[in-house]
C-alpha cells in the first residue's frame, strides 16, 4: 500500500508518482538479487544511482541556483522514504549523498560552489563521507586523521572506518584535524577520487545492508588542494555536526520507508496465511500487534516531516531532528521484527523479504549518530531550553 | 523537423480493468488510467529525432478530461506542446472514427514532416489506428519499425518479422509506428516535470476541428461491443500421484494437449 501523503504542491506529487514509478520498475524488482550479489561482494547499485541521477532525485532538497531540484526538505525526505521502501540501500545511499554535498552547498566560497557543486549535483557523481574513525565513533571530536600544511595544500594522513561508497564514490568529504585536539582543531576537505596517497581496505561483511559498501578509507599522505578545504581551518566539527542534523532526517525518512515495507508485507500475509480454520489476520492478537506497527509507521513519517518543516522554515530544528531518527530508526526495528513474527517460521526464512528488512533495520539505530548519541542530543538541548 | 506523437490515455494494467455495464465501452473513469506504455516508445523516438537535429515534438491525444495525464507525462518527458481533443460526442468511438479525429487534428496542428505512433495500445490493441490515420492523411505508412533513421527526405525502418528482417524507405512526410525494441524510453527527470508545467497544452473539441457529431461516437461507430465476459480465473493445476506409471501419465496429458 502506498502511503497517504498530503504534497505541498502539485509538482511535489508529480515528484512522488515518479519516484514510484522508478522504484517499482528499477528499484524493487532488483533489490533481493542486488543485495545478495553485494554480500558476496559482487556488486554495486552504481546503476540505480545513475538512474536516480538522471531523474533529477540526487539532488532535490539544494537550490536551483546550484543545479539542485530547489525542493523543501519536507519533500526531499518523502522521495528517500520512497525509495527506503523500495531498496533499503539505495536509500540510505541517497541520503548520504546529499549529506556528502551539503558542506559545500552550505559553507563553500562562491568559487567553490560553482567548481565543485556542480558535479556533485549533476547526477553522474556519487560522494562518501569520510568523518569516522576506528577510534573515533560516537566520540568523533577525537579523530586523529591529520592534515598537515604542505606548500599551497594539505597532506592527509589517518584511517577513516566504516565510509559508505568506499571505492565507488566520485569525492570524498573527509574531516581531517589541522590544530591542536579537540573540536576545533578539525577541517573539512573535499577530496577527488583517484587522489594518490588514498586507497581503500576491503569491504566490511556486514549484518545486511550489503549494497552499501563499507570500507576503510586510508590516508598516507594523499595532497589535497587548499582550494578544496571547505571553510575556515578549525571549522569542521561545526560543519560535520550541521550536516548530520540534516543527515540523520534521511536516515529518518528511510527507515520509515522500511518500515512501511515490512508492514505491507505482514499485513497482506496476515489476510492470506489460515489456521484454525481463518485467517490469521482475524485473531485480534495478531491484528493488534498490526495496528501498533501501523501506529509506529505513522508516527515515525509524522516525526521527521516536522522536523523537515522546522527546517524549511528557518527555525532551529536539530533536536527534532534527532526525535524523528530514534522514533523512526527504533520504529523500523521494531516493525521488521514483528514482521517477521507476523510470518511465522516462513518470515525466518529467505523466501520473504523481512528477514532482510529485520537486518538492515539495525544499523540505522547505529549509523548517523547512534540513538544512545540521538538521547543526549536530545536531553541537553531539552535542558538547555529550561 | 516537427513530429506528431498520438498518444493514448489507457486504464493501469495494474488495476481491475473493466467494461461500463450500460454501453459496454472501457470503463475509464473508475479505474486510474496512464500513458499507454506502448506510446512512451513514440515519445522517445520523437525526442531523440529532435535532440539530434531541430524542431518540435507535438503530442496528441484524444480521450476524456483524464487523458490530459497521458499528455502530461510526455511533456515531463521532454515534448513541447500537446494537443487533447475532448469532447462527449468521442465517447465509444472505434478505431475509424478515432482516427477521423486524430486526422483532423494533426492537419489543424500543421504539416508535420514526421507523424510517430506506438505499436498498439495496452487497452485496444488493434493496431490499426496507425494505418487509417495515414490513409486518411494521404502519408506513406511504415509500421512496426524497430529502428528508425532519418536521412535527408527519407526515414528508413528496420521492421522485423517472424522470418526476415526488412529494411524499408519512405519519403518524408510519412507516418511511422514503433515497436517497444526500438529504444529504452526515458523517465521524465525533475526538472522535466518542473518544465511540463509551462508547456502549451490546447484543448479542442470536435466544433473546433469541424468534424460532426454524427461521423464518431459510440452511434457512428462501424463496430460496437455487444457482450463481454471477464476471462475466468485460472483453473488449479492437476496433480498426477506418481504410483509407478508417472511417466506414461505425463506423456498422455502432453499428447492430449498436443504438446507432443
Ligand atoms: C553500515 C554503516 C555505514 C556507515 N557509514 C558511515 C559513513 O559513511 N561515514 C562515517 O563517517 N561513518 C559511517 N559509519 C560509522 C557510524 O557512524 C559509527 O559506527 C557510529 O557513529 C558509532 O560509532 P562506533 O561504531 O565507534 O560506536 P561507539 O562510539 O564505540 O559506540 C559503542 C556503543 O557505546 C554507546 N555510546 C558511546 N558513547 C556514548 C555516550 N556518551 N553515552 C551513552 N552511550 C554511548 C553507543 O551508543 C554504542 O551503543 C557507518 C557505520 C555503519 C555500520
Amino acid at each position: 500500500m502506498p502511503a497517504t501523503r498530503l504534497m505541498p504542491t502539485e509538482e511535489a506529487q508529480d515528484l512522488i508518482d515518479l519516484t514510484r514509478e522508478i522504484c517499482d520498475k528499477q528499484l524493487r524488482p532488483k533489490a533481493d538479487d542486488g543485495e545478495r550479489l553485494a554480500a558476496q561482494g559482487e556488486a554495486h547499485p552504481t546503476e540505480a544511482f545513475r538512474t536516480l541521477g538522471r531523474a533529477g532525485l540526487m539532488s532535490l532538497p539544494y537550490p536551483e541556483e546550484l543545479g539542485g531540484g530547489g525542493q523543501p526538505y519536507e519533500v526531499y525526505l518523502q522521495v528517500v522514504e520512497e525509495i527506503g521502501a523500495a531498496w533499503m540501500s539505495v536509500a540510505v545511499g541517497v541520503s548520504v549523498h546529499s549529506l556528502t554535498c551539503y558542506p559545500v552547498a552550505q559553507f563553500g566560497s562562491d568559487e567553490q560552489k560553482s567548481e565543485l557543486l556542480e558535479g556533485m549535483l549533476s547526477g553522474e557523481q556519487l560522494g562518501a563521507y569520510c568523518l569516522s574513525e576506528p577510534l573515533a565513533g560516537s566520540d568523533v571530536a577525537s579523530m586523529t586523521t591529520k592534515a598537515t600544511a604542505d606548500g599551497d595544500g594539505y597532506l592527509l594522513k589517518g584511517t577513516k572506518a566504516w565510509i559508505s561508497h568506499a571505492g565507488h564514490a566520485d569525492f570524498y568529504t573527509t574531516f581531517a584535524r589541522t590544530g591542536d585536539s579537540g573540536p576545533r582543531g578539525v577541517s573539512c576537505f573535499t577530496v577527488p577520487a583517484g587522489t594518490e596517497g588514498m586507497t581503500f581496505a576491503e569491504p566490511e561483511r556486514k549484518m545486511g545492508l550489503h549494497a552499501d559498501t563499507v570500507r576503510q578509507v586510508i590516508f598516507d599522505g594523499a595532497r589535497v588542494d587548499a582550494s578544496r578545504r571547505i571553510g575556515e581551518e578549525g571549522m569542521g566539527m561545526p560543519i560535520a555536526l550541521s550536516a548530520l542534523d540534516s543527515g540523520r532526517l534521511g536516515i529518518a525518512a528511510a527507515a520509515t520507508g522500511l518500515a512501511q515495507s515490512a508492514l505491507d508485507v505482514a499485513a497482506r500475509y496476515a489476510t492470506e496465511r489460515e489456521q484454525f480454520g481463518k485467517r490469521i489476520s482475524e485473531f485480534q492478537g495478531l491484528a493488534f500487534l498490526l495496528a501498533d506497527m501501523e501506529a509506529a509507521v505513522t508516527s515515525a513519517r509524522a516525526t521527521y516531516i516536522h522536523a523537515a518543516r522546522l527546517k524549511d522554515a528557518g527555525r532551529p530544528f536539530s533536536k527534532e531532528a534527532a526525535v524523528a531518527k530514534l522514533i523512526a530508526t527504533d520504529a523500523a526495528m521494531k516493525v521488521t521484527t514483528d514482521a517477521v513474527q507476523v510470518l511465522g517460521g516462513a518470515g525466518y526464512t529467505q523466501d520473504f523479504p523481512v528477514e532482510r528488512y529485520m537486518r538492515e533495520a539495525k544499523v540505522t539505530q547505529i549509523f548517523e549518530g547512534t540513538n544512545q548519541i540521538q538521547r543526549l542530543v536530545i536531553s541537553r538541548q531539552l535542558l538547555k531550553s529550561l | 523537423m516537427n513530429i506528431v506523437v498520438c498518444v493514448k490515455y489507457v486504464p493501469d494494467a495494474q488495476s481491475d480493468r473493466t467494461f461500463n455495464d450500460s454501453d459496454k465501452t472501457t470503463d475509464r473513469e473508475s479505474v486510474d488510467g496512464l500513458l499507454s506504455e506502448l506510446d512512451e516508445y513514440a515519445v522517445e523516438e520523437a525526442l531523440k529525432l529532435v535532440e539530434a537535429g531541430e524542431g518540435e515534438v507535438t503530442v496528441v491525444t484524444v480521450g476524456p478530461d483524464q487523458a490530459a495525464d497521458a499528455v502530461k507525462k510526455a511533456l515531463q518527458m521532454g515534448a513541447d506542446k500537446a494537443v487533447h481533443i475532448s469532447d462527449e460526442a468521442i465517447h465509444g468511438s472505434d478505431a475509424p472514427a478515432t482516427s477521423l479525429v486524430l486526422a483532423e487534428a494533426i492537419k489543424k496542428i500543421g504539416s508535420p514532416d514526421l507523424v510517430l505512433c506506438g505499436l498498439a495500445s495496452t487497452d485496444g490493441t488493434m493496431s490499426v489506428v496507425p494505418a487509417m490515420l495515414a490513409e486518411r492523411l494521404g502519408l506513406p505508412q511504415v509500421t512496426q519499425a524497430s529502428e528508425l533513421s532519418v536521412e535527408g527526405d527519407a526515414v528508413k525502418i528496420r521492421r522485423d518479422g517472424d522470418v526476415a528482417s526488412e529494411t524499408i524507405e519512405a519519403s518524408l512526410p510519412c507516418l511511422v509506428s514503433v515497436t517497444d525494441q526500438i529504444n529504452e524510453p526515458r523517465y521524465p527527470s525533475f526538472k522535466g516535470i518542473m518544465a511540463a508545467k509551462k508547456k502549451p497544452v490546447e484543448t479542442w473539441t470536435l466544433a473546433d476541428l469541424g468534424v460532426d457529431a454524427g461521423q464518431v461516437g459510440l452511434d457512428n461507430s462501424w463496430t460496437k461491443v455487444l457482450e463481454f465476459t471477464k476471462r475466468p480465473p485460472r483453473e488449479q493445476g492437476e496433480i498426477v500421484k506418481d504410483e509407478g506409471d508417472g511417466g506414461s501419465k505425463l506423456a498422455e496429458f502432453l499428447a492430449s494437449r498436443k504438446f507432443i
